[in-house]
């Protein structure tokens, strides 16, 4: 990684990105709400927001994106989803046997509708989201023995 | 179906061009080309979900090996050995064209699935889950099994890559490292 890509890129581009990465993520976050009404979920929506904070870390370098999402918040954003999926499975065993659709179905096509599975698709793209863009963050930060010498 | 056949033929040019090419940064766009090809074809085939997956994991993929891996001098090894690997290369294609020609004989033909159990979930799907997005339907109730075990292998993942790449790991022996958080 070149040394002048840590602090970003040009004026141009942090303009465009101040502009654009929230409507990235508020599509993100619609695509994820509506999952269970038109196309896209929980894996579609979580990889669309993990991209608006890559989007932010390019345009602004390394520290203004960590500031937003610490390392620490994407660890437990990674768990807290795996732990909410796997929650609301467990949670079916009050009914009878797990991914029990336990909540009531309401009428299609509403938002508040389908029991469960809005509830699965918020928890699948906490960790989604989180997971990836950690992934991003950790190979992009990764320099190896003799990069350092240089 | 002739669109089907355009994209097919533009997403192989597109992956021998990937392999060909000497310059990585050509190579990792021609593997994008390949990745829209793959998610027009999905549109074309009226699946709009694969399609929004495929194309946001391949601009994830597409940014990831530009900004990680290009930058780096990464040690390749091109020599040797290349009758060889040919050789070897070329059969396998031989058998697994072999085998694949016999196999699709049996298949059911393009666009007429045998859909014994798939025909329970269009009918009932809305009523049993109350989602009126089938394939959401399926891979949180019907088949929700599968969803779990594909997000414990995304987080074993991200555990694997984070407790590989920490940089306390790739210390020599008497080596001091400071663990600063970044």
């Amino acid at each position: 990684m070149s040394k002048e890509h840590d602090k970003g890129m040009t004026l141009i581009v942090k303009v465009i990105t101040r502009l654009t990465v929230g409507l990235i993520l508020l599509y993100g976050i619609y695509i994820v709400l509506h999952g269970h009404i038109s196309h896209g979920g929980g894996f579609a929506g979580g990889v669309i927001i993990a991209l608006s904070f890559v989007n932010l870390m390019l345009a602004y370098g390394r520290d203004v994106a960590l500031k937003k999402l610490p390392k620490s918040a994407m660890s437990f954003f990674v768990s807290a989803g795996a732990l909410i999926f796997l929650g609301i499975a467990l949670l079916g065993f009050s009914g009878g046997y797990f991914f029990l659709n336990f909540i009531s179905k309401g009428e299609p096509f509403r938002l508040f509708s389908a029991g469960i599975i809005p509830l699965c698709n918020i928890a699948i793209s906490l960790k989604v989201g989180a997971g990836l863009f950690a992934i991003f963050v950790v190979l992009v930060l990764l320099k190896f023995e003799w990069e350092k010498k240089e | 179906m002739i669109e089907l056949y355009v994209l097919l033929v533009f997403m192989i040019i597109g992956a021998i061009i990937a392999i060909e090419m000497k310059d990585l940064l050509s190579a990792v766009i021609a593997v994008g080309a390949v990745g829209l090809g793959l998610s027009i074809v999905f549109l074309v085939l009226k699946a709009p979900d694969v399609a929004i997956t495929q194309l946001v994991v391949e601009m994830l993929c597409l940014i990831i090996l530009l900004r990680a891996t290009l930058k780096k001098d990464l040690p390749f090894s091109t020599t040797g050995r290349w009758l060889l690997n040919t050789l070897i290369t070329a059969g396998f294609i031989v058998v697994f064209l072999f085998v694949a020609i016999r196999a699709f004989k049996d298949l059911p033909e393009f666009g007429y699935p045998i859909m014994r159990v798939a025909n329970i979930y269009l009918k009932e799907g809305l009523v049993k889950t109350g989602a009126s997005n089938i394939v959401s339907s399926v891979i949180l109730d019907f088949r929700a099994y599968d969803t779990l075990g594909e997000t414990t292998v995304l987080f074993t993942a991200v555990i694997g890559v984070m407790a590989i790449v920490r940089r306390i790991g790739r210390k020599k022996k008497d080596e001091v490292v400071e663990e600063d958080d970044e």
